[in-house]
């Protein structure tokens, strides 16, 4: 099973990449939990560290199989998800609202996080084994539609606006690299646009709250508007060098809600400045390059397409997540890939980090 | 073999495909980086002068909470300002010193001071801590004369729940407490937040979310020492709707006195649509006790009483009702056509059955009787006779018809339903079949009958207003004000008696009679000014045989004296107001709770101003 070939073409970067990530994310997390190290802030450290380190090794776990044997298991996987999702609304552990965890035991996991991996290979498989030179008209795409609906529509009643939306943006930016027509694409932007005054008076109230104070600030001073504020305060503040490590007044202060969560990088950009924040982004924009690099050298379609997939999904992840911290997009509750304190994010994440170290491994495979 | 194997043309679209993605990646990049550059170079003095020289502070504005009235606008729970006394820690320089001067001033236990003080100078040295709510207004003047010399101490005010009278109807009133984590989480309180104080039990807390009205708040911007600079955006909170209750302060007042030191419960309701004029239990408590948070000792007391002051017995208390049901059994037998009004039976004081013997409460009864006076002076025997000639089937189906065995829908959360036995319920029950004994004590109110005192208005108003069974309501209106109102409850009808005109009144006539004719059992509820009807009832709490064990009934031990009850109604003719009393372990309905009735039909109608005086200044 452990071909010499394989240990050959480790992909070193890549773990180069996330172990880097990694660091800062832990580091970051010292700081944003500095101030109440001694209610419960140190715990939250540690237990980052130790999902870390489960991280890495679920990381590893990932590369040990061919990535090939998904095929035959992408639809149960993905039938399997649609089935914990439906669980979720009757059983899952109810937290502030919203039904999004399901407990075995000490542990809990939310299945909307498997939702998204399962999502990444079903389609692959579907595009991969369909031929379309000329891309795909919508009438093709039905079967696609469907896989994509039924777990958003699941997650959307959890409720969460966000994993919903990330999971829409992911896929369709995969349906989109195997090309659409242009009329097609017309077609399901113009129903989209069409279908979104329904959207809007089926969101539930606090979400419209948040899309309405992101156009205008000063509308809810204490529920979604002080986030932001806050956030771009912070931000703002760090100047070029930043105020220094566990400097940053912000969060000190508690002034920055969230901070280890949503907004670890508002901390981050508040402590290291312009320097510290693009050097993060920099750190993100080589990870997706690099990611799209092994679809491009990856010898069969389906792994090319499930990594793209991974790179899709990662990529509006980060892009939500820095939109919102800094103004550009309305708060919608999405933590920041591999930076922010959560297992949940963080072990999916790094099981989709393997995969795709899967697919780079065994580049050089015919099968 | 594989059918995802790599074709030149499709590598030749992927790779130009991958090229756009590349150009789209690097172009969203370009705008985040753009965007960081935007907020931390060009304009990052701007923010870096207000994270260090400004903070900005949310402020939580409470909003008022809406008022409870009784039916003419009197206030019975209203809101008043609470003066609590905080401390910015981050502000004082000398911990300790500071607590030296303050603690004579504002009367603070010091230990306790500097233990919450420390605790939170280390996790938010910027937020202000509670030291002490609600000062005194003496503590509030020595606190205020002195605060040059205290820095770091603000007073906050705050609206705090206000009970107008005290222990008054503080069972259907109700009273707040905290919010704990369940309720937070069920999603139904989406407006609270940890800490908040909110109805518990009572109208309180069956329409919190009206009388809880919408937090405000202010985004102020705050500077080094803690002074506000400026109020950025302001939301003002929205009041709490107003209750208006049907409930008659003055009558109310005149239940609770009647209650004073007993245990039991009384309801007052206008039987032509349900409305409650009046509801006490006694032992009681003061929902001003909770507001500030009750204190351990004051709790224990409440709940270790062992006579539950918490419990409201006009709703939750099942007593079996005695000679009240006579009433139904009544209706029952000439509904039924068993009787004639007119057949007279003797009493001798005791009723044979098969080999046992059931006595009548006139030791040497009552002699001849009709139907009329068996109800007037409650004689036992005629009514085991009536009931033995129904059964026990028969009678439960007419008890349930006045809405007897089954909860009120009052409040069902709270509400007990009692109970109507029957043959099949024995059976699944205790396992043995119904004696025909059993039929006989159930005919006269004894046995396993057990019915709550709100049951009992709601089932004296049906027999006099011509039949009509009412839900019993206590919320008139809710909304700003008599003019404002945003809900408006109209009467509800549970059920109806289906009993002949004829037959209903007879009974009535009967029940006048308890009152106002000779021998009658209620003769000390009889006013008069207004012709009183009502029954008395007297249930058992122990044999008969051991209470004759005494010579006089002041010599009985109080736990075993008998629950007395009284049902009324005034004025007959045209009724309008029904009362149930119970007492518990009062003795005899006659002598217990029928002057107790008569000195609320007193009061209703205006007719001794010294009773509505004394009752009301107490």
């Amino acid at each position: 099973m452990f071909d010499r070939r394989l240990v050959q073409n480790f992909d070193w970067i890549l773990l180069l990449l996330l172990l880097l990530l990694a660091g800062i994310s832990i580091i970051n997390l010292y700081s944003a939990t500095y101030a109440i190290r001694d209610v419960g802030g140190s715990q939250v450290f540690l237990k980052q560290i130790y999902w870390f380190l489960i991280g890495f090794a679920v990381f590893f776990v990932m590369t040990t199989f061919n990535y090939f044997a998904l095929e035959r298991l992408a639809y149960p996987a993905y039938i399997f998800t649609i089935a914990l999702l439906i669980l979720v609304l009757f059983v899952g552990k109810v937290t502030s609202g919203s039904q999004r965890w399901l407990s075995l035991g000490p542990v809990s996991f939310q299945p909307s996080e498997l939702a998204k991996i399962a999502m990444v290979i079903v389609l692959a498989k579907f595009f991969s084994e369909k031929r379309g030179y000329r891309g795909y008209r919508l009438r093709d795409l039905w079967q696609p539609f469907i896989l994509i609906a039924a777990p958003s529509i699941l997650i959307l009643r959890e409720p969460d606006l966000g994993t919903a939306l990330l999971l829409v943006a992911g896929s369709f930016s995969m349906i989109l690299f195997v090309k659409m027509y242009w009329k097609s694409l017309v077609i399901l932007v113009g129903s989209a646009v069409s279908v979104a005054p329904f959207i809007w008076f089926s969101l539930k109230e606090y979400q419209r709250m948040r899309i309405l104070t992101f156009i205008r600030p000063d509308m809810d001073p204490f529920g979604a508007g002080y986030h932001i504020n806050q956030s771009k305060i912070a931000i703002g503040s760090g100047l070029l060098w930043g105020k220094g490590f566990l400097r940053g007044t912000q969060t000190r202060l508690h002034f920055l809600p969230e901070q280890h969560t949503d907004f670890a990088l508002s901390v981050l950009a508040e402590e290291w400045g312009f320097v510290g924040s693009a050097f993060l982004l920099l750190l993100y924009l080589f990870l997706i390059l690099w990611g799209l690099n092994i679809a491009k050298v990856s010898k069969d379609k389906f792994g090319s397409i499930m990594a793209v997939g991974i790179v899709a999904f990662i990529f509006w992840q980060i892009v939500i997540n820095v939109g919102m911290v800094t103004g550009l997009l309305p708060v919608v509750g999405i933590p920041l890939l591999l930076f922010s304190y959560g297992g949940s994010s963080l072990i999916s994440t790094m099981a989709a980090m393997g995969l795709l170290m899967n697919i780079s491994m065994r580049r050089f495979m015919f099968q | 073999m594989r059918t995802s194997e790599f074709d030149p043309l499709s590598i030749e679209i992927f790779d130009r495909q991958l090229k756009k993605v590349t150009l789209v990646v690097l172009a969203v990049f370009g705008v985040l980086i753009l965007r960081f550059w935007f907020l931390q170079v060009v304009n990052g003095s701007v923010y870096r002068t207000k994270s260090e020289n400004n903070r900005i502070h949310l402020q939580d504005i409470s909003p008022f909470r809406g008022m409870i009235l009784d039916r003419n606008g009197a206030t019975l729970v209203d809101n008043r300002p609470s003066y609590d006394l905080y401390v910015v820690p981050e502000e004082v320089q000398d911990l300790e010193e500071l607590l030296e001067r303050l603690s004579p001033l504002a009367g603070l236990g010091a230990e306790e001071a500097v233990q919450k003080l420390d605790e939170a100078s280390r996790r938010y040295p910027f937020r202000p801590v509670c030291l002490k709510r609600d000062l005194s207004r003496d503590e509030l003047a020595k606190v205020e004369t002195h605060r040059f010399n205290l820095p770091g101490v603000i007073i906050k005010v705050a609206p705090q729940r206000h009970y107008v009278n005290g222990t008054f109807a503080s069972h259907l009133i109700g009273y707040l407490g905290e919010i704990n984590e369940n309720q937070l989480n069920s999603g139904q309180y989406a407006d609270s937040k940890p800490g908040d104080l909110i109805g518990k039990s009572g109208v309180e807390w069956k329409w919190q979310r009206d009388l809880n009205g919408v937090r405000g708040g202010a985004q102020v911007e705050v500077d080094a020492t803690g002074r506000k600079i400026r109020v950025m955006a302001r939301k003002t909170p929205v009041p709490g709707e107003n209750v208006c209750l049907t409930i008659d302060k003055d009558l109310q007042a005149v239940a609770e006195k009647a209650l004073a030191g007993k245990s039991g419960a009384i309801v007052a309701m206008d039987p032509n649509n349900g409305e409650i004029l009046a509801l006490a239990s006694s032992p009681s408590f003061d929902p001003n006790l909770f507001v500030g948070g009750i204190d351990r000792a004051s709790w224990e007391e409440i709940v270790l009483s062992g006579d539950f002051p918490l419990q409201d017995r006009a709703l939750s208390g099942q007593y079996p009702p005695g000679s009240v049901f006579k009433i139904v059994v009544a209706l029952a037998g000439l509904e039924e056509g068993i009787i004639d009004p007119e057949e007279e039976l003797v009493c001798t004081g005791i009723y044979s059955l098969g080999r046992r013997g059931y006595r009548c409460w006139k030791k040497y009864g009552h002699g001849r009787v009709s139907l009329h006076r068996a109800l007037v002076e409650s004689c036992d025997v005629y009514f085991y006779d009536m009931g033995r000639r129904l059964g026990i089937d028969k009678i439960s189906e007419y008890a349930m018809r006045f809405g007897l065995g089954k909860k009120t829908g009052f409040d069902p959360a709270h509400e007990k339903a009692g109970l109507i036995p029957t043959r099949d319920w024995k059976l699944k029950r205790w396992g043995v079949p119904w004696q025909g004994g059993e039929t006989l004590s159930t005919a006269i109110g004894q046995s396993f009958v057990l019915v709550t005192p709100i049951q009992m208005a709601a089932f004296v108003s049906a027999v006099f207003n011509g039949g009509i069974v009412y839900r019993p309501q206590v919320t008139k209106w809710v909304g700003k004000s008599e003019t404002e109102k945003i809900n408006e409850f109209a009467p509800v009808v549970t059920g109806k008696i289906g009993i002949k005109q004829e037959h209903l009144e007879f009974v009535k006539n009967a029940l006048i009679g308890v009152v106002n004719e000779p021998h009658g059992t209620g003769g000390r509820a009889r006013l008069k000014e207004v012709t009183v009807a009502g029954k008395t009832g007297t249930s058992q709490v122990v044999a008969l045989k051991k209470e004759e064990e005494f010579e006089r009934e002041e010599d009985i031990p109080v736990q075993f004296r008998d629950h007395a009850w009284f049902v009324a109604v005034a004025p007959a003719e045209n009724p309008r107001i029904a009362v149930a009393i119970v007492v518990e372990h009062g003795g005899h309905g006659g002598s217990a709770a029928a002057p107790i009735a008569g000195q609320l039909i007193k009061a209703y109608f205006g007719l001794d101003k010294s009773v509505l005086a004394e009752a009301v200044t107490h």
